[in-house]
Formats: C-alpha cells, structure tokens, sequence
C-alpha cells in the first residue's frame, strides 16, 4: 500500500500530457468534458445520417435491419448520455465556480473522479460496435425484449454496465455542484441572487441524484436476470413486465429534464447580455425552473399511455404533463419580454438564444398534443413522437449548448469565435434542421412507425423523407462550419479582452482565460448580475466605474494554494471500468477492478492536499 | 498547511464541505433503497403458488437478535464519535472496533439467514419472492460491508493520522453513513419481516 502511494506521490507540476490526465482544475476538467462530449456528439450525428441515408429513399438497403437497430438505439444513447449531459457538465465546470465567485468546485479531485468515469463508461457503452454488437433494442429497453432468450449475446451487458458506470459519473458530478453552489458562493451572494444558470445548475443536480439511484436499480435488476436467472421480468414466475417501463419512465422523465434545464440556464444568461436588460421576471424564472423539477416527477407515465394502464392513470397523467406546460411557458414569457424593448445585439450567441426559443416552443406545443392521452395513441411510435423530441432535445438543448459555447469560448480561451462564420453556422444548422425534422410531423401523422429500418414506395413518404435527409445534410454541414470556426478561432480568432459582451456575471470580471486561481481576491456581491452592478450601478446609470482595478494585482495571487494534481481519480476510474468489463465477461476482472479502485481511494484519502513546496 | 484548513471552513452556510456531501448522497441513496423496496412490494404476494411465503420462511426470533446488534453498533458509533470530538483517541478506538464488530455480526447472521433459507428451499432464482429479498436484503448487507471496511480504515488511520482535527468530521461522515444504513435496516425489518409475518398469520386466521 504505502509503496503504491509512494511511486505515485502526488505529481507538483506534471507537463504535457500528464497534465491533463492529472489535472484537478475545474477549468481543464471542463475542457476535456467539452471535448470529449462533442466528439461523442459527432460519432451520435454519424449514426442519424447513415439512418437519414438508409431512410432517404423507399426499399434501400444500405445497412441491414440488424445494424439498423442498433444504430437507432446507439444513436439516442450516444446523444442522450454521451453528449447533451457531458456538453451541459462541461459548462458546469467551466462556468459554475467563475458565476459564484469560487476558486474551484468543492470537491477538485472528485470533479477529476466524474469525468474519467465518463470516458471510460462512455467506452464501455460503446465498445459493443467492436466486441461483437451493440444493444439494438431502443435506449427504453423494455422488458421482455432484454431478456436472455430475446436478446442474447452481450449486447445488453454494455448498454447495462456502461449506463451503470455513467451514472456514477453523473450522482459524483452532480453531488460535487450541489455542494459546490450552497456551500462556496461570494460573500453578498444570496440565493436569490445567483445568475440563473447557476439555479439551473442546482436543480439539475438534485435531479441528478434522485433519478440515477432508480435507473441503477432498474439496470441492477435486469443485469441478475440476465445473469443469474432471477425472476424481475420473467412473467413465467408471477412478474409484471411492466415494472421496468415505470422504473426506467420515472428516471426517463427527469432526465428529460436533465437535459433541458441547463439549456434553460444559458439562454437566461445569453439573452440578457445581448438585450442590455436584467432579465425580465428573475423569482419567477428560478421558481418555475424549481416547480419544473418537482412535476417532473408526476408526469412520467405520459410516456405509457398505450400500455393499458387504465382511464384513471392516463387521465391524472395527461393533467399534470398539461400542467408542467405552465412553467415552462412562464419561462418562455419572461424570455420574450426580457428582450422586449431590449437594445439587441444579433450576435451569434444571441441568434442561436433566440433559435432556441422558437424550436422549443414548436417542440413545446408538440408536447402539450401529447399530453392528450388519446391523440397520444395515434401518435404514438410514429414519427410524430420523433419530431417532438428533437425540437426539444435537438432545437432546444443543442441549440442553447451552441449559444453557450459562442457566448464563453472567449471566457474559456481568450479569444472570440468569428461571429461572421457564426452566422453562417447558425442559418445552416437552422434550415438543415427544420428541413430534416418538421417534414417528420407529416410522416408521423401520416402513420410513418418509427424504428423500421425502410418502408415501401406505395406508403407515399418518398418525398418528405427525401427532404428530411436533404435537411440533415445541410445540418451535418452546419456543424462542419461550426469546427471549422473552432480551430481557426483557437489559433486566430480575435483577443477576447475580459469582457467582450458587455457582460452582467462575475466570470466577465477576471481575465480570458481565467487565472488557475480565477479570483484573486474573492468578490464581495452587492446584487444581481453583479458585474454589471459593479460597472453601471443599480440603477444603470451610473458612469461606468473602474472595474479592472479588482483584479489587476497579479501580485495577488501569492498565498493562494490550489490543490495539486493527482493520479488517483483516473485510477480510480480505470478499476470501476475494469469491474464493469469483469460483469460483462468473468468476474475475476471485477474483483481485481474494484481492488484497483479501493487502492485509489485509500491513496486519495491519504495523499495530502498538496505536495509540500518548501 | 494549517492555514489552508482553517480557509477551507469558510462555507457560505458553515457546514464543512464533505459533511453536505454525505447528507445530500444519503438522500440519492433513499431513492436507492426506495427503489429496491417499491420492488419488494409490487411483487409482495405475486409469486406462484406453492412456492415458499415470507411467512413460511421468515425466522423472527433470529433476525430480531441481528436486529438488536445492528442497533448496539449504532450506539457504539455515537460513543466513538462522542469520543474523538472530546479528543479521546484511545476511547474511540474501542468504540469504534466495537462498531465493526457488532457490524460484522450482524454480517455473520445474514450469511448464516441465507444459508438456512437455501437449505429450506428460497434461492433467488426460486420465485418473486426469493429474487426480490435476496436483492433487497443483499444490497442493504454490500452496505454494511463498506461501512465496516470504512470503520477498520479508520481504526487503521487512528495511529498514523489526526482524527480530532476539525472536531472529527472524518468520524461524523463514517457516523452518518452508519446511522443510515441502520435506519434502511429498520425499514427493511419493517416491512419485509414483521408486516410479512403479520399478514401470514392473518390469512391463517382467517
């Protein structure tokens, strides 16, 4: 033990590669979330085009029906779990300690602990492509599709252990920001006083952790099904098959929400910058998003209307999925009127702000005609439901993500991202994306069943599936401008400066990129965006006062100690993916995986918050 | 060093960092165990017929005593605390071996609990009822098993390192824990073996 800790003493000032493999600083952490997710998001956007593809005309036969399963299922994982979460962790870690005027997250090596998780879950989930198929039977999974005699071969297992180990990742994450937000705000930074994003931020968390435990349970039961032939979802022994659709819908639910509150968070904080307005509504907005959280848990059987769970379940289910319409249109409200005689600025992090509004409100109403439980049988898995969520998920999740990371690449980086290429990036995503999913609205209402790997020429859905494939080229083209801008923006885009926007939140106070400190002296809050307070006054009317003179001592930062970088929460991370091989194939692996992981954790608890420099 | 520590304590609300973090990650863990029980009680009384009840199974007598010594080592846990917060060291390592041990008897009961109920016919694979205790009941035990792990590292830690520093907030956290997995075993003795017997006696009567 002790000579284990010793050859791994803790690493002072590693270079290279090691530094990132090492580093416990919230910013890099976010960097390597952001890229490692949007990579994901890309390998996720391939799967859709080669289904577009196979899909664009009647009776192809690009892949086959086997592959074509799986793509659908590896597609909304990929997307789901691999890409919009880790995309909204990354500007939890970038941005969450700069809003609060913290130095870093309350726990820096568990930060370090929940992304190296995620990369390697990410890999056990995705290793099925080359160790012989991945899960082809939807991301839902219902039962008894997953049992053994269904589904053999070892597809199952790496949708089960890679959910399995994503989900730690996510409760680490997401208890690390829960306490992080209470417990490290600036002096003078009440609750009502945090930026939106930062709410955001914390009701995603608690969503976080009371979600993932029920999924957990859910991938627990059907994994000693699977392998030990217990009894979960076996109706030959007296089992309700149902059960794993209302555990996996009661997690699913919040998930969706998971998955749109961080976007909400963004654009609350992009469309007041580029209004010049306080946003319109603040109590009102922080308290929808926590009554959005808390219905979200009522409503999860909105997505079983068709499984014959009775009048009185479909009737209370399709009130309260009304009902959570409400916040979220108070929400949308407050947007719109925060820039209601706004002076507009049309820059792209704006474009994509305001693109959210409009996809999610298409998306929104989608949803309010599900919510009728009998329209929703119609609807039911036709392409109607996929329309639907992808004005939500893709027109607004995707969309806020984009508008966040032109609005704090300059934060991040110190440069700005071109705003022309910006432009053009946004119409082209736009178009490509109206183009490839509003034409699904008709083929769905024209019957059009979602998850068939073609259809026959005489069904009459040539032509708008023609056009949706059209469209998602044009998006896929959209996304290459995108990078295009990325990489020319990294090495020549224009210097940021502290504070290119104009902004209203503290991360606008300190330099781009921030120090490794971020603040040199921690900020004292007098308000709401308090930046801006700090520049104008209350009343925005005052001249704009010296800002930078809070900050400029770089001679502060003597005394400041961050934590060291380390090894253990990689290693850690390596045992718990070798453990999850080890259920997939001999539990051997597991037992050496979790000795791996409890070494590392001794190591963690023992090595010392930073290595002695004197 | 030592001045690193004291800067740490400034917390917007003055509760040390990782004592939230062992409250809120016990709350993920009550949608845990809830999970597991809402389990349980779907498929209370569903198996098939002619497979073995929680009324023919279940031993009371016996997991009352396990009970019993469950909660003995949570009153060993708060006097181990009580200990190192008055900076008494040597007392606490007493208390506190005494809580790992009690918690491995407990352990040993609910091996010895499992072996009998395979010898009188219950297995996981054996019905709804047999799958859906064992997990139960075997999670709650994993728990248990990690607490006491915890217990003895601390037990170890107590000669090499401070554990009164910060009035023993790294004895708190192992306390919390401990206390929480005695509180799930409380529910668990609750609902799965004395409503369980309840209701088997009362179909008897009647």
């Amino acid at each position: 033990m002790a000579s284990i800790a010793g050859a791994l003493r803790r690493p002072t000032s590693p270079t290279g590669l090691w530094r990132w493999m090492t580093t416990v600083d919230h910013k890099k952490i976010g960097v390597l979330y952001g890229v490692s997710s949007f990579l994901f998001f890309l390998f996720g956007g391939l799967e859709a085009l080669i289904m577009r593809v196979q899909l664009a005309r009647a009776g192809h036969d690009i892949v086959s029906p086997e592959v074509f399963s799986q793509l659908f299922t590896m597609h909304a994982l990929t997307m789901i779990f691999l890409g919009v979460m880790p995309l909204s962790a990354a500007f939890f870690n970038l941005m969450v300690p700069l809003m609060i005027g913290a130095r870093d997250v309350a726990f820096p090596r568990l930060n370090a602990f929940s992304y190296w998780v995620f990369l390697f879950g990410a890999i056990v989930l995705q290793s099925g492509w080359l160790l012989g198929g991945s899960p082809n039977v939807g991301w839902f999974a219902y039962a008894p599709l997953t049992s053994s005699s269904f589904s053999p071969g070892n597809g199952m297992e790496f949708y089960i252990v890679g959910l399995g180990i994503l989900g730690i990742s996510s409760v680490a994450a997401a208890l690390n920001f829960i306490v992080t937000i209470i417990n490290m705000r600036a002096p003078g930074m009440s609750l009502m006083r945090m930026p939106v994003f930062i709410w955001m931020t914390l009701i995603t968390s608690f969503l976080l952790i009371t979600a993932f435990p029920v999924i957990t349970v859910g991938l627990i039961e059907l994994y000693f099904d699977r392998t030990f032939g217990m009894n979960f979802f076996n109706s030959a022994a007296g089992a309700d098959v149902v059960l794993w659709q209302h555990l996996f819908w009661v997690f699913g639910h919040p998930e969706v929400y998971i998955l749109i509150l961080p976007a909400m968070g963004i654009v609350s904080e992009v469309l007041p910058t580029f209004s010049r307005k306080p946003l319109f509504g603040y109590p009102v907005v922080v308290l929808s998003g926590i009554t959005i959280g808390f219905m979200g848990w009522a409503v999860w059987s909105h997505h079983m209307f068709t499984v014959g769970l009775g009048p009185i379940a479909n009737s209370v289910f399709a009130i309260t999925t009304m009902s959570i319409a409400v916040p979220t249109a108070v929400k949308i409200f407050n947007w719109i009127a925060t820039m209601w005689g706004g002076s507009i600025s049309l820059k792209t992090p704006m474009l994509f702000a305001i693109g959210f509004i409009a996809m999610f409100v298409i998306g929104g109403l989608s949803g309010v005609m599900h919510s009728v439980a009998p329209a929703d049988a119609q609807q039911q898995d036709t392409y109607f439901v996929v329309a639907h969520l992808h004005y939500v998920l893709f027109g607004g999740s995707i969309f806020a993500i984009f508008s966040g990371i032109y609005y704090w690449f300059p934060k991040a980086s110190g440069r700005m991202l071109n705003d022309r290429i910006g432009q053009i990036n946004f119409w082209l995503v736009t178009i490509g994306f109206n183009l490839a999913f509003f034409p699904m609205h008709f083929l769905g209402l024209d019957g059009m069943p979602r998850r068939q790997y073609t259809y026959q020429s005489e069904m009459g859905w040539d032509l708008w599936n023609l056009v949706s494939t059209t469209g998602s080229l044009i998006l896929a083209i959209g996304i290459l401008v995108f990078l295009h801008n990325f990489f020319r923006s990294l090495r020549h885009g224009e210097i940021a400066g502290n504070d290119p926007w104009d902004g209203r939140t503290l991360e606008w106070s300190i330099s781009s990129p921030p120090p490794e400190y971020n603040f040199a002296t921690i900020p004292t809050v007098h308000g709401r965006d308090a930046f801006w307070e700090e520049k104008y006054g209350h009343d925005g009317m005052n001249v704009p006062a010296s800002v930078e003179a809070s900050n400029a001592t770089e001679e502060g930062h003597h005394g400041i100690h961050m934590p060291s970088p380390s090894y253990m929460p990689m290693i850690a991370a390596i045992g718990l993916s070798v453990a999850g091989y080890g259920l997939i194939y001999h539990f051997a692996a597991s037992v050496v995986g979790a000795c791996i992981t409890l070494v590392a954790i001794f190591g963690w608890a023992m090595e010392p918050p930073a290595e002695p420099t004197e | 060093m030592h001045h690193s520590q004291v800067s740490e304590h400034a917390t917007t609300t003055g509760i040390d960092h990782r004592k939230m973090l062992i409250w809120v990650f016990l709350g993920s863990e009550c949608m845990f165990f809830g999970s597991l029980l809402a389990t349980y009680l779907i498929y209370y009384g569903q198996s098939l017929p002619g497979t073995p009840t929680p009324g023919e199974i279940l031993d009371i007598p016996t997991t009352s005593v396990s009970t019993f010594v469950l909660l003995m080592s949570s009153l060993m846990m708060v006097l181990a605390y009580s200990s190192i917060s008055r900076g008494n060291v040597r007392n606490f390592r007493i208390w506190i071996l005494c809580t790992a041990l009690l918690g491995s008897t407990f352990l040993g009961f609910q091996i010895f609990e499992f072996t009998e109920f395979a010898r009188e016919g219950l297995t996981p694979k054996t019905n709804l009822f047999g799958t859906t205790f064992f997990t139960l009941t075997g999670f709650h035990g994993a728990h248990v098993t990690v607490g006491v792990i915890w217990l003895l590292s601390l037990f170890g830690y107590s000669f090499k390192g401070d554990l009164t520093k910060d009035g023993g907030v790294n004895v708190d956290l192992i306390a919390l824990y401990w206390h929480f997995v005695d509180v799930v075993w409380i529910v668990i003795f609750t609902v799965v073996y004395l409503i369980g017997i309840t209701n088997a006696v009362h179909n008897a009567h009647g």
